[in-house]
Parts: C-alpha cells; structure tokens; sequence
C-alpha cells in the first residue's frame, strides 16, 4: 500500500499555489490535511500526477473573528484549532461539537477545515455543517475570486464547482441570529466511524419561543449533504412542538433523503435513523435556543 | 528522473537532512531512512493508530502524511519516551499494569498518551477510552490498557 | 527456602524492550543488498488465466524480476498438508486439494497470487504490479455453502465429483430414540459467519541465503518456525541443519501465522536462492485482509430433544464448513466445533454431522476460538429456545444439565483436532456458573432491575451462558534448559511467542527449579537454531505443552546441578537447595556454590569425564499429553440497547474461568481480555463479507470493523475457578481463546432478552443493528 509516484509543488503562498494549479490544470491536485487523499493514494484509488501542497503557504491557516459576529477560517487551519477556538466555541458552539466526531484526535490534527469541504464526501461532517450555517467560500484563481454560498458549492459526491485552477481559500460562518442554537446527531457503527445517518440542526426562536428560523441539514443519507425545505416550510412561525417535531422527522425521512444499503446497513434503517436523529437534533435545539 | 526533494526535519531531538521521493511516506522515512524502528505501520489507511507519532508536538499518523510534509518540522516517536533501563512514567505504568502483550500498537498508544495526558491530567475512565479509540489493540482488550493510563496519569502528576 | 515464582502475577521480562521501541520485529530486519517483493493477487475468484504479459513491469527501472507460474517450473504444486486428514474417525471421508504457491491455469480465490515481483524497494514492487497484465476467463463463484453441494454447482477443483471437501459423521447414544421419547423436540437453522484474525502486524517473511556457507536464515513471524523450516528444507533438498528460522518479536498471531507453505514462503525462498539476495515482504493490511487465511463460516441445521422440565435427551447438528479453496489444514476448525458442542452438558445422545465444503474464498484455517465458537453458539442458542418454549429461566436450564463435578474424566465419545476420543479431564462447570451468577447480582437483576428498567421504557437484558475449551492438546513439545557460566539461564524452546508473555512464563516456570530470579531466566522461542523440535503455537497449547517440558527440564537440570554439587560440597543431594543462583546446603547456607561455577566445572576441559556423564548443567525433556486438558468458564453481559437505533451498550461483562493453575495469573487476565475484544467483535462489529462473485468487500479497516476501546464494556469483571488438571505435573490447562468462546453466544442472548417486547429470535451472530432492526421489523410483522 505505497503511493504511485507523483510531482511535487511546495508553494509559500497563495499566489504561488494558484501559479502552481494554473499551470498543472488536470494534472494538478490540491494536498491539504491529506487525512482522506493519502489513504486512497495508499490503496492506489487516487494517483495525481502532481500535488501541490498547501501545508507550506503559512497565510491559510487563520481564525478571524468578523465584526458581525461571524468567524473566518482559512482553508488550511486545522480542524482541531478550530475544534479548541475560544472564539469559535464562543460564538458557535456547534462547530466544535460537529467536529468532535470528524475520525480521531489524530485525524482532526492533521484535517483541514477548507480541505474537507473541498473534499464533499457526503459523508463529511464539514461540508454539512457549512451547509447548516449557510457558510459563504472564498473561491480564488489567478487574477480573480468569488463568493460562493455553501449550497452551491457541492454539486455531487466528491463533486463541487471548484475548476481545476480553483482554490477554496477561506470559509466564512455568517453570525447567528440571537436564540439561535444547533445540535448534531449522528449514528456510526463505532466512535470516529463514518455516519450511517446525521443531521445537524440550527433553530432559531424568536421571543415567544415560535420557530424563527430552522436549518435542518441530513448528511451521509444521500449524494450530498440535504437542507431540508420540509422543516423550513412547517416549523417556521410555529412553535416547535413534540408533534410538529415528530411530522417533520417522519416526513424528511421519507422523503427528502435517499440512503443507500451497504455493508452496515440497509436503506430502510438508515431511513429509520434519520427520523430518530432529525427528531433528537431538533428537539435538542429548541432547548438550547430557549436556553 | 524521479524527483527527489531535500527536507531538514527534527527528530528526537536531532535534525537530518535528507533527499526523498515525494511519495516516500512519513511512516517508511522514519523506519527504514532514519532506522527508527519503534514506530510501526499496521494498516497504512491511518485506522490502527500503530504509527502515531508526535508532529509539533501533536499525536498524528505518520503512515498518512509525506516525508516531504515533515519539512522545518519537529518529531517525536516512541525512541524519545524513556529507555529500558529508564522508562518514561507511561511506559513505567503500561508494564505494571500489563497493558501489552505483543506490544506491536504499543507505540501508537504511547505516543498517543503523551500528547493527551498533557492537556488532561486527570481523565475519567471514558474520556481515557475516548483519547485511544483512535488505536486498535488485538491482544489486551483494551482493559489494562485503561487502567494504565489511570495509573500514569498519577505517576506524572507526582513528576511534574 | 527460595521464594516461589510460579502460580504469580510477575510483570514481564520482555517489557522494557518493547516499550522503549527497542524490540526487533520483522519489518525491522534490514540487510545490505535486500531485495523488495510484492504479489500481483487476482481480482477474480474464479477464473481461469489465459495469459500473461509481465514485459512492462519487467521494464521498469529498480525491478529485478517478475516471475509468474511458468518461472517456477515444478515448485507450482499443491503443497504439503499442514495437518493430517482424519482417519481416525470411522467413516470419515474427504478430499485433499492444498494451496498452490501461485495461480497456473486457475484462480480459486480473490487475492491468489499471478505473479510475484522483486525490486529494489516495496514501492517499485507496487508500481510493476500495476503493469501486469493477467489476462483471465472469469467463472461463476462458489459462495454459498448449501447450494455448493448441489448437483450442477460449479466446481472449485474439477478432478472432483463435488464441492465436498469432507464429510464426517459422529455420534453417541441414539438420538432419533431420543427425539422419540422427548416432551419437545425444537429445531433451528444458525449461522455463525467469518472473521478475520487481524493481528495488528500482519504476516511477513525475510529470506537470505548465504551462498558461501549454504546455509538459508528465515525471519518470520510464524506460529510454527519448525515446520515452515522443515517444509523448506524438505522442498528445497536440504537437510534441515541448513536452514534456520528465526521469529522475531511477533505483533499476534492469533492462528493464521500458523501456516507455512503459504504462496510468500515457497516463492521467496526460491527467489532467494536463484538471486542470490536477501528478500523481505511485509504483507499490506489489504493483503492481509484478501490473502491471510481466516475463519468461521458455519451453517447449522440444529434439534435439541428435551423432557419438559428441561432435560436434554439429545442433540443433532447437520452442519456445512466453509473450508475456502483449499484444505490444507485439514480439519482442525470443524472438528472442534463437534467437540465443543455439547462438551459441558450431560447430554446421553448427540449425533454431529460435517459437511466441509470449497468455496472461491480465502482458505479457513483456526483464528482464536477455532470451531468452538460455532459449537457453544449452536448449543446455547438451542437451549435458549428450548427456555423460551419451556418458559424456563435461562440461567436454570442450563444449571439443570451441566456435567457435575465429580464426574471427570468424562469421556465424549467424539474424536477431536487431536484424533482421540475427547476426555473431559477435570472441570467444576456448576461452581462457575453460580458465581457468575454471583457477581453479577443475578437474581437481582431479574427481580429489580430489569423490571424496573422495563417499566421505564429501557430495553436491558441480560445473556449468560457456559463453554468449554480443549486446549494443550499433543502431538509434543520440548525443551532444552542450560546454566551459563554467568549464573543464569537459558530456556530454548520450539514453540514461537506473538505476545502470550512466554518470556517470562516460562521463565517462571524454570525459575520455580532452579531458585535463580525470573529476569535471569532467558528464554528462546521459535528459533530453530537452539531448539529444533517440535510442532508450534496453537490451540492454546504452548503452556501446557511446552511449559510441561521446560518443567520437566528444569527438574532435570536442577537433579544435575544437586548430583555436581554434592560431590563438590561433599554433602548428600537431600541436605541441599538451590537458592538465589546458589546451589547450598540448607541448614548451613554459606557452604554453597554458585550456579554459574556448577555449569563450569560440568564441563570439565581436561582430565577425564565418567562414562555415561552428560556435560553441562543442561538437559533436554520433551511432554506429550495422551489427550488436551480441557477449561470451561461462564459469562454473563448485561446490554442496554437504544430501541430506535439498535444501538447496544455493553453495561456489564462477568466471566468465570478455569485454566487450572495459572502460571501467572496477570497473564492469563490478559489472555481473557483479549479474547472477548475478538468475541465482542465476532458478536456485532466484525464480518468478512463476500459477494456473490466471490469478491472481498471488506479489504481495510472503513469496512471491517475492529472493536475500538468505546465498543467494550466499562470493565471486564473477572473471576476464577482453579481445578488443576490431572494430565500434567503443574495442573495447567490453556487459555488463550477462552475469552473469544462464549461471547458472541452469550451478546445475542442479552440482546434477544433487551428486546424481549418485539418477540425476535436472532439465530445468527456477525450482528449489525441494521440487522437487528431487520430482525426486529419481521418479528413485528411490519
């Protein structure tokens, strides 16, 4: 289980790397944390000719607070510094929450925050939780760049919008609306395992404890990470109740995802699952908004 | 040609300079270029957790990451705890408690233990079994193991 | 008096070592001028090879050679049989058909090597296998064990008539009588499916060959150095003195290191030779998953006959084996299944029926358990139908029917893996089973706390079942035992160690003789250059067997040592002892002489030396038990399972175990720990799955799924019961798979019994919530 041969590009910083991808095109693979590339480059899956690794360009790795309230986070920093942020935590405890259950202390060293949303494995917790916090990307190239919201970017499996000459530069969390709270659910075979089914729920409440706002994100149950509309369309303006809850549950998990069957389980438990964990998150989340 | 890239990277203490293929993993430079042998590679997927190493002084697999990534870093592996005549605190509370058998994941644990008991002083039995869920242990079941952290933990409070 | 060392929890002398990164494993060895090998494996499982065009990869620059069955002339046969066909049992059939070093004209499994390259490192070795071009005419699969044995099924060797690989009847008593006369007769079809041994170092093997001495060294961390030297030595025409396999330190073995004459062995040591270099190959974790042998897969056709108080009158088991491609190792796994059935339980009348079958899978040979598993799931899952039916209490049923203790030696009447009749030795199985049920507050339990738990809407149910375990069984093991000038001790022994602590239970048990300190005790294992004799690690064997000789060796060094110094102190043998390195005359400890002096002038180098002496304090004892000394145990699990997710949590483990006299009681803790990891995982996380194509789903550890600290229970709470055995001078008895035996058994008893309000029967193990909640949708009629 040894890597095929590939060329090698250190850049120092963005330019460079950008330099770096124009150049390679096809041919070029971005190397972040490295934590799901090298495994498949180690079973020949994946076999770039070229990496260009952004673990030398220092000016990627950052936590910035925005004025609003929000939290930046270049593409390189790794998933555990955002993990032990202050601020983050402060500010969006979901986020250190939802990657408490990315693999391993040791994976989340290594994994970089960027890295795994440019990944889009449906099964990846990041690229469901920039879903659910309506995340904005800084998409850069030579000589140009451009915002691109978290619901665009993931067009498939393993598939987002980035061009070969792209680089996924910087993740913006927009700042949360007052009683707004989030909760992860999620069940894996073992601890640090993939997800047979998750969700992450952000509810937001107003002062009289009706559903203000609801991003109720499914992932590892379908191609891409799912927003449910569902949610959206019924517990917003009410109050969340045990039963409105419940309809809710039953009605994403009929409807709005599609799990496969694979080795650990079938389509119909997996559709079970999302329906027990849609209904924990959400319900988790109205008692940390009203907190 | 194959490329060869030189990299200067610290390990245990002492720095090398070295030319390696870009491919070369992290795990194979340590074993077979820097004959550092008491790191292992058990699945070379980065699930075992048997080639954890220090990287800045965080626990990391080493059998997923490129030699060339090690760069201007600095290593630590099993060969910088203690020697068999002078065991580390850890390795001291992972014999009385007879927390190995074939001690093939050894290493991986120890290395995984030094970066957590670090920045936990006093674990609760499941936060200990969560710190090494990232390594796979075939002999002990886990249980000594457990018990030995519980232990090292004590051991070096009273050292620091 | 020197203090006793043996039947003591005494940390380990190999500790140190290890622990500082400082023990030499295989992939450790490195030679100058060593050359790297790697296997281009079939992606089919039945296929036949039409071509191949190995001329690119020969190209690559830094490959040596790339060899395929062609280049191997006459080595390109079936090899040895690891372990003799049963022809003690009386009507047993069966056909052997041993695995080929590499693929001539036909795959047989997914994984089988086409063609073997060497090069300057592993890397270069992986490229050129991407350039190999096998070409191959696939074939349908051979997968499912039942519909093997049809007329028209495709076979797996054509010379044969079918897919049978044996066919072994045994019985005693009459059970169709039995059936006959039974209140209730209840049947059942169960599975029990494969899993892997997983060793955290997988298999390897380094080869030199020194041109100039003619002498071969193999590295290998084999569970059966002499074999694998012997077979080499044997195959390449040389006498067994030239050639010297060495095991170094071992990450586990688990039972699949125990095979030699594997593809890797036959091919390298030839390659060697021919080019003159040393070659290393450390097996890849998907290697290891696609080409190392493994174990389980059982179908059983069950009936237990009972009275309707709960006697069992009798008990019949129709079963198919899986035996993989080949059947090298004979069998070992399906006769163990026979014999751990009904071992513990009075049952006049048992008929067993094997049916071992080749499939295109990876070739069964023992991982710990070896059978007994399957045997004790069968069983217990009978009986806890025939509770349900009878409404009886889980626990009773079985107290009712065990075999009491003053009935030993109990013969079975079944022939075991050793091919005598099975002898139950000693055993106090009513003992352990009322103290499991002790400690784990049973009574409570079903009294309070699961009432109450129920009452609140948790699903916690307790499982609690008993086994055996044949352990220590023959043919041999020996010994050689010397004093050093230095004053301490040398133990060479054939057996090879992959973790069981033998360098310092042995130690202990030479140590106990000879009054010297354990830590100067070293001891030699799996190194055919001290000690050749012998036929290795398994079945739990290497301290009651191996351990047996070390003792009957150090007893005759120590006689020697007393006989030298007697004339020497001039004082009779029975005024003397041998403490702290000394051998001293008991009531006047300062006339003494040291051991280390004692080897020395045992070997005199001038003047005369009497006829008949040996020189040396060093002796050589061999042990061979007339059959195995047999452990038994009982476990209990409390689970508490999430009813919406399946999702179970282990509360409590409790197990009761007998090995006889632990040499070191640590030790056998450990032993037990490790053992219910694997039954843990063989209950609900592990699972080797083939498709239907006979491709292997589960090549790395995102698919096969190895229990994690998280997936145990909080504490493995442990008892013991000590009934020495009679078949050897130290009571031992074996203990190394006892904890892998009843778990999968007793986990699906406690998840039937958490689940008791969905009325699901679960008659399989390798468990997965999904199918649990599959499981549970059918009981409930949805």
């Amino acid at each position: 289980m040894k890597p095929a041969p590939f060329e090698y590009y250190a850049p120092k910083t963005v330019e460079e790397a950008l330099q770096n991808l124009t150049d390679l095109g096809y041919s070029g693979k971005v190397l972040a944390g490295g934590q799901s590339l090298i495994p498949a480059m180690n079973f020949r899956m994946a076999r770039p000719s070229a990496l260009v690794d952004l673990n030398t360009v220092a000016e990627l790795a950052y936590i910035r607070p925005t004025a609003d309230g929000g939290i930046a986070i270049g593409t390189m920093t790794r998933d555990s510094v955002v993990e032990y942020d202050p601020i983050v935590k402060q500010r969006m405890p979901i986020v250190a929450e939802t990657i408490g259950y990315i693999a391993h202390a040791q994976i989340r060293a290594r994994g970089t925050f960027g890295g795994a949303i440019a990944h889009a494995d449906p099964a990846a917790q990041l690229p469901a939780l920039s879903l659910a916090l309506n995340a904005k990307l800084l998409v850069k190239r030579k000589g140009g760049e451009r915002w691109v919201t978290a619901e665009e970017f993931i067009v498939g499996p393993f598939m987002t919008v980035l061009e070969p000459e792209d680089l996924l530069v910087e993740v913006v969390l927009p700042p949360l609306a007052p009683r707004t709270a989030g909760s992860y659910k999620q069940v894996s075979r073992q601890r640090g395992g993939y997800a047979q089914a998750a969700t992450i729920s952000m509810v937001g409440l107003d002062d009289r404890d009706r559903v203000k706002d609801v991003r109720c994100v499914l992932f590892s149950v379908g191609e891409t990470p799912i927003l449910s509309k569902y949610a959206a369309k019924v517990l917003v303006g009410n109050e969340p109740t045990e039963a409105a809850i419940a309809d809710v549950a039953a009605y994403v998990a009929k409807n709005e995802c599609d799990p496969g069957s694979d080795l650990h389980g079938t389509a119909e438990y997996r559709r079970q699952l999302v329906q027990v964990l849609v209904r924990r998150s959400l319900t988790e989340a109205v008692l940390r908004a009203k907190k | 040609m194959t490329q060869l890239v030189k990299i200067n990277v610290t390990v245990n203490g002492v720095s090398y300079e070295r030319e390696v293929e870009p491919r070369l993993l992290l795990s194979d430079f340590i074993r077979h270029d820097l004959k550092l042998t008491g790191t292992h590679v058990g699945c070379e997927h980065g699930l075992c957790g048997a080639c954890t190493i220090l990287f800045d002084g965080e626990s990391v697999r080493s059998c997923i990451m490129f030699a060339v990534m090690a760069d201007r870093h600095t290593i630590e592996t099993v060969e910088s705890l203690g020697t068999p005549d002078h065991l580390h605190p850890l390795q001291e509370a992972f014999m009385e408690k007879h927390a190995l058998q074939c001690g093939f994941c050894t290493p991986g644990f120890l290395m995984t233990l030094v970066d957590y008991l670090g920045d936990n002083k006093n674990p609760t039995d499941e936060e200990i079994r969560e710190a090494i869920d990232g390594n796979f242990c075939r002999c002990t079941g886990y249980e000594n193991i457990v018990e030995a952290v519980r232990l090292a933990a004590k051991k070096m409070a009273a050292h620091s | 008096m020197a203090e006793r060392v043996f039947h003591k929890s005494i940390l380990r002398n190999e500790d140190p070592q290890i622990l500082a990164g400082k023990a030499q494993y295989l992939d450790d060895i490195e030679i100058p001028g060593m050359l790297y090998a790697a296997f281009k494996r079939s992606d089919y499982a039945h296929a036949r090879l039409k071509s191949i065009d190995v001329s690119e990869a020969k190209a690559l620059p830094g490959v040596i050679g790339v060899y395929t069955a062609e280049d191997f002339g006459d080595l390109v046969k079936p090899g040895p049989l690891q372990v003799p066909p049963p022809t003690a049992i009386k009507g047993a059939t069966y056909a052997s058909r041993t695995i080929m070093p590499i693929v001539k004209d036909k795959v047989r499994y997914s994984g089988e090597p086409v063609a073997v390259v060497i090069a300057e490192s592993r890397y270069i070795a992986e490229d050129a296998c991407d350039f190999i071009y096998p070409e191959f005419e696939p074939l349908d699969a051979v997968i499912d064990l039942e519909k093997a044995l049809q007329p028209g099924a495709p076979l797996v060797h054509e010379d044969l008539p079918s897919n049978e690989a044996a066919h072994v009847i045994q019985e005693r008593g009459n059970y169709p009588e039995a059936a006959a006369n039974a209140d209730i007769v209840i049947k059942k079809k169960i599975y029990m499916d494969r899993v892997a041994a997983v060793a955290l170092e997988n298999r390897g093997i380094v080869v030199n060959w020194d041109d100039k001495a003619q002498m071969m060294t193999i590295w290998c961390g084999t569970q059966s150095p002499i074999t694998l030297r012997n077979a080499t030595a044997t195959r390449m025409g040389l006498f067994e003195n030239q050639v010297r396999v060495i095991t170094p330190f071992t990450g586990g073995g688990f039972g699949p290191k125990i095979n030699t004459s594997m593809p890797d062995d036959v091919l390298l040591t030839e390659l060697a030779v021919r080019l003159n270099r040393p070659i290393k190959w450390y097996e890849d974790r998907r290697e290891n998953f696609l080409a190392t042998t493994s174990e389980r897969d059982q179908v059983h056709y069950a009936e237990i006959a009972l009275t309707k108080e709960g006697k069992i009158l009798g008990f019949k088991d129709v079963f198919y084996h899986n035996s993989g491609a080949y059947d090298s190792y004979m069998m070992t796994v399906p006769l163990n299944t026979q014999t751990h059935t009904v071992s513990n339980y009075n049952i006049p009348s048992f008929y067993t029926e094997i049916f071992m079958v080749f499939t295109n899978e990876m070739v069964v040979t023992p991982v710990r358990g070896a059978g007994r598993p399957q045997g004790v799931f069968v069983m217990e899952r009978m009986i806890d139908a025939a509770a349900r039916e009878l409404k009886m209490d889980v626990a009773e049923i079985r107290r009712i029917n065990l075999i009491q203790p003053d009935a030993y030696p109990v013969s079975t009447g079944i022939i075991g893996q050793d091919f005598v009749e099975g002898v139950l030795d000693s055993g106090d199985y009513p003992t352990a089973l009322a103290k499991v049920m002790e400690m784990i507050d049973y009574k409570k339990f079903r009294e309070e706390i699961q009432p109450k738990a129920r009452a609140e809407g948790r699903h916690l149910g307790i499982g609690i079942c008993t086994f055996t375990e044949g352990t220590g069984v023959g043919p041999y093991e020996g010994a050689k035992i010397t004093v050093g000038g230095n004053g301490k001790v040398s133990v060479a022994t054939g057996v090879a160690t992959q973790g069981q602590a033998h360098y310092t239970s042995f130690a202990q048990i030479a140590a106990e003789q000879l009054g010297v300190e354990v830590k100067d005790v070293k001891v030699i294992t799996g190194d055919t250059g001290a000690f050749a004799w012998g036929a290795g690690t398994f079945a739990s064997r290497g301290a009651t067997v191996a351990g047996t000789a070390i003792h009957l060796a150090a007893v005759k060094v120590k006689n020697k040592a007393l006989k030298l110094a007697s004339q020497i102190l001039e004082t009779p043998e029975s005024e003397l002892e041998l403490v702290g390195g000394f051998v001293q005359v008991a009531d006047l400890p300062d006339k003494k002489i040291s051991l280390g002096d004692l080897a020395s002038k045992a070997n005199p180098m001038r003047g005369t030396f009497p006829p008949g002496a040996e020189p040396g304090l060093e002796a050589v004892a061999y042990y061979g038990p007339p059959y195995g000394a047999t452990g038994a145990g009982c476990m209990a699990m409390i689970l508490d399972v999430d009813a919406e997710t399946m999702k179970p949590k282990i509360e409590r483990l409790v197990m009761v175990h007998d090995c006889g006299i632990p040499i070191n009681p640590m030790v056998v803790e450990g032993q037990v720990h490790g053992g219910v990891q694997m039954g843990i995982g063989n209950a609900f996380f592990e699972k080797v799955f083939y498709d239907e194509t006979g491709q292997l789903l589960t090549a790395s550890f995102m698919d096969y799924l190895f229990p994690q600290a998280t997936d145990m229970p909080p504490k493995m709470e442990l008892g013991h019961t000590e009934i020495p055995s009679p078949l050897n001078p130290l009571g031992i008895k074996g203990v190394g798979e006892a904890g892998a035996i009843p778990t999968p058994a007793v986990f699906t008893q406690a998840l039937e019994d958490a689940l008791f309000d969905t009325g699901v029967e679960i008659m399989e193990s390798n468990l997965s919530p999904s199918k649990v909640y599959t499981y549970v949708q059918k009981a409930k009629g949805a």
